[in-house]
């Protein structure tokens, strides 16, 4: 790291100590329990359990309900993903563009970062409540009658709403700094260049923006794959029979509700691996940048 | 070349807009009497019954046993979140200094240890903690709630990424100062962290604060809910009711998302540059 | 006060090459010696080495006398001045000068007392309770030179400390500098790639190259006799002409041109010849080929002229190698012009290996004394 370090045969142990005890704990005991129970068949009441080699696997995979889920994870985090990222680029480039009013439309704009899911759930409830709810009334004047709750794609409509809403800001943020930080003799160069600016846009600005935009697409995708726990839990309210649910909620209902818990650590491990996958490329591409710039 | 301003400024409002009148909206109608807006919808403009609203959240005794407040809730949040920071700050500067400021054996191990962490969200691996932490005895403790979050690695990528930032020559002009590790450490790197450790410390408050599906796991004595878990329950009240009391639960969410939402308008900067300079 | 011997010291990066490889040099009491040479050429890692900051792979390092090697940078009783200063930024400019001093436990009247001597000599007063960040670079360079000063050390080492000010700040601050350690009479080992800070500061130069020393010597020694094409190359601007030439007998051919040596040569057939651009002047006669005895005569064909106000260069070729020469901003200008060079400035270096070649015709220059010393070469 440094050309010059300190030797101590004591001290890094002693600095990393804390750490290292909080994660071998709470990280890597639970994974492995995690791996480990979901090749065993447990009791529901408590008598032992046994092991299943492969079967709690086999069982997720071929189970249709499993798969019509893992097929709504994959639409809603394709959509949310897309929105939120296409959204935050829209808004981070005008906000660049304008002189006037620049710092008040950037705290406007990432004022409701620090929005939790499940709040920004809960204002979604509102937002599309059959009584008192706006996007409801305006959806009837359409001749949409929305029910969210109770028609699956309502709910879906309305989550995946709510998690672009929560997700904005972030990458807004990221953006406009990446927006910030390009130099400002290549836009001047390329101004004189090529007269569109939409063109400009897309031939110079959005492929030095490329690394900016993959970070957040990775990041986007996991926001929308587990941080949006919260948003899916409010809106659901428990009631996941009728609704879209996406798989880590799966695991949860699995594991805590129908206390399945060989099934439901079958699928974390599954979960871990798709993060893993999705981990293993951003690592790669971060390093590929760090070589190029 | 700027005659398009006027359709950027009308994106911006509009995204400004979208963005921040739901929790407009959310405040006004907190406002409001519960039969009011049942029949009228909600409010943009603000009622008369703030006072009143917000009193009983903060301090009508709720929940099962009756021995919850709102008050209580937001005081669990407020622990939750600055011991979680606090936390998570000393950790990963410690062991961000032995990573990257000390030559020894399992330096390349204790990374890999550490940075595995990135690899699985809390979400994943729920079940299996929360086993270990009722083999622990740590379900509703302040304990279980704050430090099993504390298992990951991105507080120490930050300062991993801060330190590396530094430049070599302040160690090298400081050992020709005749400083040692703990000097160094307490005279020269923590000082110069200081922006650096403000920035993530609002990150991780947010963080903590937010924290949702951790505390529904870990509190079952409602002496130890959070405002997140507080929600919770709102809603399992509310299924059922008449004329639900949507001025109280928009109340909650206010207060929910009023600390984390100031703080960050607030200190915009730092968070901004904590945020997109370490690159997670 | 202390002497510095580095002898036969090297550096070899886990399994590389050698960084640095079998450098000896004896640094006398109070001496200001500068180690120059381009990037990579194990400058900075040499005076790394010499303040503990860089390990050292074989040989010993000796400061007033003392084995060093295994020595902590605090108690080696050495003070370093950065290139990019290595300030604190988070303290005053007046911690900045005293942490080194509390660490050491000085008495707190005693740090106060040094302090302020620092200040006045460098004149930092006003700034003492400023942070690096609101001063100007030249500032920051002196705080960073206050530093070594309140310790008072055995001795300064320098790492390129004026490479990150401006070209006219640098002029200045050059010349502080060697005020300075005149003044406090302090060892320093000073390392920098610009030939010309070298050249000004220097008692004596070392000339590194590869990990090697290519010279050492007094920088007029160093100047009129280049121990190899790289110094020759490297040390002066503009750099010495160098040009591949061919001995037979007494006869030097250099492209179209046959020069009469006279005298006892120093080798037969292919020879390196260098020639400084100053050492030029335009033929005095019109018709060239006829030179006066002890001149050579090279047909220039000019390319281009540079002017630098007190004099002008003149950018041509001789045949088809590249050739300069400085006359003065008045001389007349032709586009194929004749140029004489008197046959004492001419240097020989072997063809193959770079080397000097000593040869009896070199007419002595002015400052060289000890011959002895000049070859100081391993």
């Amino acid at each position: 790291m440094k050309r010059v370090q300190f030797s101590s045969p004591l001290l890094p142990y002693l600095f990393l100590a804390p750490q290292l005890a909080v994660i071998v704990i709470f990280f890597y005991w639970p994974s492995v329990r995690a791996i480990q129970s979901s090749f065993y068949l447990e009791d529901p009441f408590g008598f032992g359990s046994t092991f299943v080699g492969f079967d709690n696997y086999i069982g997720t995979l071929r189970n249709p309900e499993y798969l019509a889920i893992a097929r709504f994870t994959a639409i809603f985090t394709a959509l949310v993903t897309f929105f939120s990222l296409a959204l935050g680029l829209l808004l981070a480039v005008k906000a660049d563009a304008v002189i006037r009013g620049n710092a008040a439309y950037k705290t406007l704009l990432i004022s409701v970062y620090a929005i939790a899911p499940p709040v920004a759930g809960l204002i979604g409830m509102m937002f599309f409540d059959q009584h008192i709810g706006p996007f409801v009334k305006i959806a009837a004047f359409f001749g949409w009658e929305m029910k969210v709750g109770l028609s699956y794609f309502d709910t879906a409509f309305a989550m995946i709403t709510v998690a672009v809403w929560k997700q904005i800001p972030y990458n807004f943020i990221f953006f406009l700094s990446g927006l910030q930080g390009l130099p400002a003799s290549v836009r001047e160069a390329a101004a004189i260049d090529c007269r569109s600016g939409i063109k400009r846009f897309w031939t110079v600005i959005f492929p030095l923006l490329a690394p900016t935009a993959f970070f957040l697409l990775i990041i986007n995708v996991t926001y929308a794959l587990f941080d949006t726990f919260g948003v899916i839990d409010v809106m659901v309210k428990d009631k996941a029979a009728n609704n879209p649910i996406t798989l880590v909620y799966k695991v949860y209902m699995d594991g805590f509700r129908g206390n399945d818990i060989g099934g439901s650590s079958a699928q974390s491990v599954i979960l871990m691996l798709v993060v893993f996958v999705l981990t293993v490329l951003q690592f790669r591409f971060i390093e590929r940048r760090i070589h190029y710039t | 070349m700027y005659r398009t301003r006027i359709l950027d400024h009308l994106v911006l409002v509009l995204g400004a807009l979208f963005l921040t009148l739901p929790v407009v909206v959310a405040l006004m109608t907190s406002t409001h009497e519960a039969a009011t807006i049942h029949s009228k919808g909600l409010m943009l403009s603000p009622g008369g019954h703030f006072v009143e609203t917000y009193e009983t959240v903060l301090t009508r005794q709720g929940g099962f046993t009756g021995q919850v407040t709102g008050a209580r809730m937001m005081m669990n949040s407020f622990i939750l979140g600055i011991g979680f920071a606090l936390g998570k700050i000393t950790l990963s500067m410690l062991a961000a200094y032995a990573i990257v400021y000390f030559r020894f054996r399992f330096a390349t191990l204790a990374f890999w240890v550490i940075f595995t962490t990135l690899l699985l969200p809390l979400e994943v691996r729920i079940m299996p903690s929360y086993e270990v932490m009722s083999g622990l005895g740590l379900i509703n403790t302040y304990t279980g709630l704050i430090v099993p979050l504390l298992a990951s690695a991105t507080g120490t990528f930050y300062f991993r990424q801060f330190f590396k930032s530094v430049p070599e020559e302040l160690l090298e002009a400081a050992r020709i100062d005749g400083a040692g590790p703990f000097k160094f450490f307490i005279d020269v790197l923590v000082p110069l962290s200081k922006t650096m450790a403000a920035a993530i410390f609002i990150i991780m408050f947010v963080y903590g604060w937010n924290q949702y599906l951790w505390p529904m796991l870990m509190t079952t004595d409602e002496r130890f809910f959070t405002l997140m878990r507080g929600i919770k329950q709102i809603l399992q009240v509310w299924i059922g009711s008449q004329i639900p009391d949507y001025n109280e639960a928009f109340a909650l969410a206010v207060l929910a998302m009023l600390p984390p939402v100031l703080i960050v308008v607030v200190f915009q900067s730092w968070f901004i540059k904590g945020l997109t300079e370490s690159d997670k | 006060m202390a002497t510095i011997e580095i002898d036969k010291v090297s550096k070899i990066y886990h399994g590389g090459v050698p960084a640095v490889s079998e450098v000896d040099i004896a640094i006398d009491d109070g001496e200001f010696i500068v180690l120059v040479g381009p990037s990579g050429c194990g400058k900075s890692t040499l005076l790394r080495m010499v303040a503990g900051l860089e390990t050292i792979s074989s040989g010993t390092v000796r400061i007033g006398g003392r084995v060093v090697n295994d020595v902590e940078p605090a108690d080696r009783d050495i003070a370093m001045v950065f290139q990019n200063y290595a300030l604190y930024p988070h303290m005053t400019v007046r911690e900045n000068l005293a942490y080194g001093l509390k660490n050491r436990r000085t008495p707190k009247p005693e740090i106060e007392t040094r302090v302020a001597e620092a200040a006045r000599m460098l004149e930092l007063g006003p700034y003492l309770d400023r942070k690096p960040r609101a001063l100007s670079g030249g500032q920051r360079q002196r705080v960073a030179m206050g530093r070594a000063i309140v310790r008072q050390p055995s001795a300064f080492l320098f790492d390129e400390p004026l490479s990150n000010l401006d070209a006219k700040l640098r002029v200045s601050m050059r010349g502080e500098i060697k005020r300075l350690q005149r003044r406090v009479g302090t060892t320093s080992l000073y390392v920098t790639h610009d030939q010309l800070e070298a050249m000004t500061l220097a008692d004596r130069l070392v000339v590194l190259n590869g990990g090697r020393i290519e010279q050492v010597g007094r920088p007029l020694d160093v100047y009129h006799a280049p121990a190899s094409t790289f110094v020759a190359s490297f040390i002066g601007s503009p750099a010495m002409n160098l040009v591949q030439g061919e001995l037979h007998g007494s006869r030097l051919a250099i492209g179209p041109a046959l020069i009469d040596l006279g005298q006892a040569v120093p080798t037969q057939g292919p020879v390196t010849v260098g020639f400084r651009a100053e050492d030029l002047q335009v033929a005095a006669i019109a018709t060239s080929g006829n030179a006066s005895i002890g001149e050579g005569i090279l047909p220039l064909r000019v390319d281009y002229v540079e002017e630098l106000g007190s004099q002008r260069l003149v950018h041509g070729v001789v045949g088809d190698q590249a050739v300069t020469v400085a006359l003065s901003s008045d001389a007349p200008l032709s586009g194929e012009m004749p140029v004489a060079i008197a046959i004492g400035r001419l240097h020989f270096f072997d063809a193959g290996t770079g080397r000097r070649l000593a040869w009896s015709g070199s007419e002595p220059h002015r400052t060289a004394t000890a011959a002895g010393r000049l070859e100081n070469v391993r």
